[in-house]
């Protein structure tokens, strides 16, 4: 199933039947579950005493340790840099990490799976279209010939390193994704991240495969399908802002178009 | 007749997709693009422990460093634990390893001129730690990741969890591992077995590590009778954030940082790393002084701070602070933008303004799987690197933004020979290593229905091994407290035989990964305590109260940790002295 019927499940839910007056320590979370042997698809709703300075992703797993094993996501550092805790939260692509509870107050707060993926189990998206876009679009370093190691380091200055420095920052958390109009209505779509990276190796002084990138980055579901909603670059945790990579593609990619008819000579590198 | 599970044939198979493991996938792919290679990591590669390394990764490169000068900042660094010849290779090889990574996309900071900029870092007699920003794992980890996708002949299984290695004929010959998504246990075959599964600092309460950090790697190897080496020596790393355990970068030291206690006073002075010069002295922060000696003194002061009283109370427990705010904004934004960031999402404060508090956190393993200098383990076929293995260049307590080197240095070489390894062998009998597999595959499936009718809760257990270990394996240590975290750590295997998931499931069931966890850091834990327990003296991060003093007469020597029935057995071997004979460990201008 797709995740972006969430938004309709919200009538599912199972509220729970608590009635009194809860502190102010305490919050309901009303998780989406689906179980891919049966198919069937909830939401469970788990009261959580918390401390102040608690993440949802720490009511997860007091869920999971105290409460119900059953429950399934993926996390890691827990300090917002490995990208494995995107969840929709009341709503909202976050990393669950550094969602706070109190922020949600007085709740209920919904978690659910990003938006615009398959699921393949309660809060665990299938991302492997991803990587396949990624190595696509050819995120390494080309050159026409490599540079011996014993000639040293590629000098680049800092002012060379700034001017793409801000693409390197994508964590591949897939909140820009689960934020994307375009990949919720065309899954082939490249996506916001996909297109940074290109954008991040086009403009890094050591790199000489821009124009391979192109072929990729130019293509039907490259950036032409970008209607530029920025969401992605709203949502994004890391500041990346993928919306004005894929901006600045559509210049260069423009210019080469052009350049192709008018001087098919300079377009070769 | 026999149960088998199906396997999976390749010529080298890679456990842990980190920076060791990509570094290994790769350097094999280069040496030998004939051998189909496989990387078996339980996350998807970008997600491995790699990518939170902050301060920077060590390398001689300017014109006022020397290789002697690394070596000898490392071997004194280590307490004199570390092998000589392993460390002269590491420091040697090291700058060629970051120049290659330059060439991959490392986005590198930079001087003025584009050269490649270095900081200061604790330890260390010059500047030469590389780095990016206070990102630079993650910015190596990624640029190893992306680089790897053009490597055509480098399969990988993410999110496939390994189980056992698979040993036929006196050789590994790859891994039993179990499929998260689907819950199937396969054999995944290879002529060569590398592990760079990462350390285990989660058998630790309060650490830095992820949550996958749970020494799985070491844990198979050691089922597998190879010996966990130096395992009684625990990196404290002396500024995480209270709560979270979040690691605040080193390179806030190296960038002119100071620590205060409570009376603001830096207490540093007090503990033989030198006189505190003002940080308006252009000569502030000096190497090898102060707030950049090295971390297992650092955080052994914080203790003897926190015995004097002089330190903060919050509801976190004791603390200090570690002040930045002369840096300036700019500086802050542009070194150590991380350290903002993650201080005002998780302090609560924004260190341009206020002090960071901080206190000693469980860091880094300098133990592990048993490596010589070639990588390569004592079981035939089977290599190790990064932070499961120990080779050891780390010794008695490891230098901060060494390990990131590590990883390149030895991933490098465990690939190179893994493949020339793999190149020259084959299989011995499939039908053998199948059969193993099925046993790895009845322990799965045990585990899923409860076959022991046991009620013990995975949590309860952990945190009850967390706890003792923090109780008699944490700073400082005597043969009393060790030996009841010993007797615990016992108990608790036996009750871990009555573990009862409430997921039975086979699809994604994540909480049988964490039985599976569990299993293994019971193991590290093990291995951890009796090592200590058996070292009777203090070296480096390893401070017996009963033992204050370093004993190079007995103990100028690796542990070995074997499994055995009960207790792991521990012996010991020499460690390699070649031209720096042990001396007292001096810092301090």
């Amino acid at each position: 199933m797709a995740a972006d019927q969430a938004v309709e499940r919200s009538g599912d839910s199972v509220r729970a039947a608590s009635g009194g007056v809860a502190p102010a320590e305490s919050i309901t979370l009303e998780v989406y579950r689906y179980d891919p042997s049966t198919g069937e698809e909830s939401f469970q709703s788990y009261d959580v005493e918390f401390e102040d300075d608690w993440v949802v992703l720490d009511a997860l797993n007091h869920i999971k340790d105290t409460i119900d094993g059953t429950l399934s996501y993926r996390w890691s550092c827990r300090m917002g840099v490995c990208g494995s805790c995107g969840m929709m939260v009341s709503g909202y692509p976050k990393l669950t990490c550094s969602a706070f509870l109190r922020d949600y107050l007085p709740g209920p707060i919904r978690v659910e799976p990003l938006l615009n993926f398959e699921v393949e189990r309660d809060l665990i998206i299938d991302f492997d279209g991803f990587l396949e876009k990624l190595e696509s679009v050819k995120p390494w370093i080309i050159r026409d010939q490599d540079k011996p190691i014993e000639d040293g380091e590629y000098l680049q200055t800092p002012a060379q390193l700034a001017s793409y420095k801000n693409y390197t920052m994508c964590i591949n958390c897939m909140l820009c994704y689960a934020a994307c109009p375009v990949f919720g209505h065309n899954p082939d779509f490249l996506g916001p991240a996909a297109l940074a990276l290109a954008h991040r190796y086009n403009l890094d002084s050591r790199d000489e495969g821009r124009e391979q990138r192109l072929k990729v980055i130019l293509s039907n579901d490259g950036i032409w399908d970008c209607t530029f909603v920025g969401e992605c670059s709203i949502v994004c945790p890391k500041g990346v802002d993928p919306a004005g990579a894929i901006q600045q593609s559509k210049v260069t990619g423009a210019m080469e178009y052009y350049k192709s008819f008018l001087a098919p000579w300079k377009s070769r590198k | 007749m026999i149960r088998q599970v199906e396997s999976l044939q390749h010529d080298i198979v890679i456990v842990g997709g980190g920076g060791a493991g990509l570094r290994a996938a790769i350097a094999a792919a280069e040496a030998n693009p004939s051998l189909d290679i496989a990387v078996v990591s339980k996350v998807y590669p970008m997600r491995s422990h790699t990518v939170a390394a902050e301060g920077g990764m060590a390398g001689v490169i300017k014109e006022n460093d020397s290789f002697e000068r690394h070596i000898y900042d490392t071997i004194s660094g280590s307490d004199w634990l570390a092998d000589q010849d392993a460390v002269e290779l590491f420091v040697k090889e090291a700058p060629d390893e970051l120049i290659q990574l330059e060439h991959w996309g490392c986005p590198w900071s930079r001087e003025p001129d584009g050269s490649v900029a270095v900081r200061p870092f604790g330890g260390m007699q010059v500047q030469r730690t590389w780095f990016a920003a206070d990102k630079t794992g993650f910015h190596v980890l990624h640029a190893l990741f992306q680089t790897s996708m053009k490597l055509t002949s480098v399969k990988r299984y993410d999110e496939w969890f390994a189980l056992d290695l698979l040993v036929d004929a006196g050789r590994c010959q790859g891994v039993a591992a179990v499929e998260q998504r689907s819950g199937d246990v396969k054999a995944i075959l290879g002529k060569a077995v590398i592990i760079c599964s990462g350390g285990g600092g989660r058998v630790f309460p309060f650490t830095t590590n992820a949550a996958i950090k749970t020494g799985d790697g070491m844990a198979i190897a050691y089922r597998a009778g190879v010996a966990l080496k130096d395992m009684e020596f625990v990196q404290y790393h002396p500024t995480g954030l209270p709560g979270t355990g979040i690691l605040i970068t080193e390179a806030t030291r190296g960038e002119g940082g100071i620590m205060v206690n409570r009376h603001g006073r830096r207490y540093l002075q007090d503990y033989d790393l030198g006189a505190a010069l003002d940080i308006s002295d252009p000569k502030h922060p000096q190497n090898r002084t102060m707030e950049l000696g090295p971390r297992d003194r650092l955080s052994q002061a914080f203790v003897m701070e926190a015995q004097a009283g002089n330190v903060f109370e919050g509801r976190h427990g004791t603390y200090v602070h570690l002040d930045i705010r002369h840096l300036g904004e700019k500086i802050i934004d542009s070194k150590l933008p991380f350290v903002r960031e993650l201080a005002q999402n998780y302090a609560g404060i924004d260190p341009v303004k206020e002090p960071i508090p901080v206190r000693p956190v469980v860091h880094y393993m300098m133990g592990g799987i048993d490596t010589d200098i070639a990588a390569a383990t004592d079981l035939p076929g089977l290599y190790a690197a990064g932070e499961c293995a120990c080779v050891s260049i780390n010794g008695a307590n490891r230098l901060g933004s060494n390990s990131l080197t590590e990883l390149l240095v030895f991933g490098y070489h465990a690939g190179r020979n893994a493949a020339v390894f793999a190149g020259d062998s084959g299989f011995s009998d499939i039908g053998s290593l199948e059969a193993q597999a099925a046993r790895s595959e009845t322990r799965v499936r045990d585990l899923l229905s409860n076959s022991s009718g046991g009620t013990e809760r995975i949590a309860t257990i952990r945190d009850a091994m967390t706890k003792t270990m923090e109780e008699g394996a944490g700073i400082y240590r005597d043969a009393k407290a060790l030996r009841a975290t010993c007797d615990n750590l016992l108990e608790l295997r036996e009750r871990f035989s009555n573990v009862n998931l409430d997921d039975s499931s086979l699809a994604f069931n994540t909480e049988l990964t964490l039985a599976l966890e569990l299993d293994f850091m019971l193991d590290v834990a093990q291995t951890v305590a009796f090592s200590a327990l058996a070292r009777k003296e203090s070296r480096g991060s390893h401070q017996r109260t009963d033992h204050p003093e370093r004993d190079d007469g007995q103990y100028l020597k690796h542990s070995l940790a074997f499994r055995a029935d009960g207790e792991p057995r521990i012996e010991y071997k020499d460690v390699t002295i070649t031209k720096w004979p042990p001396a007292e460990r001096i810092y301090g201008s």
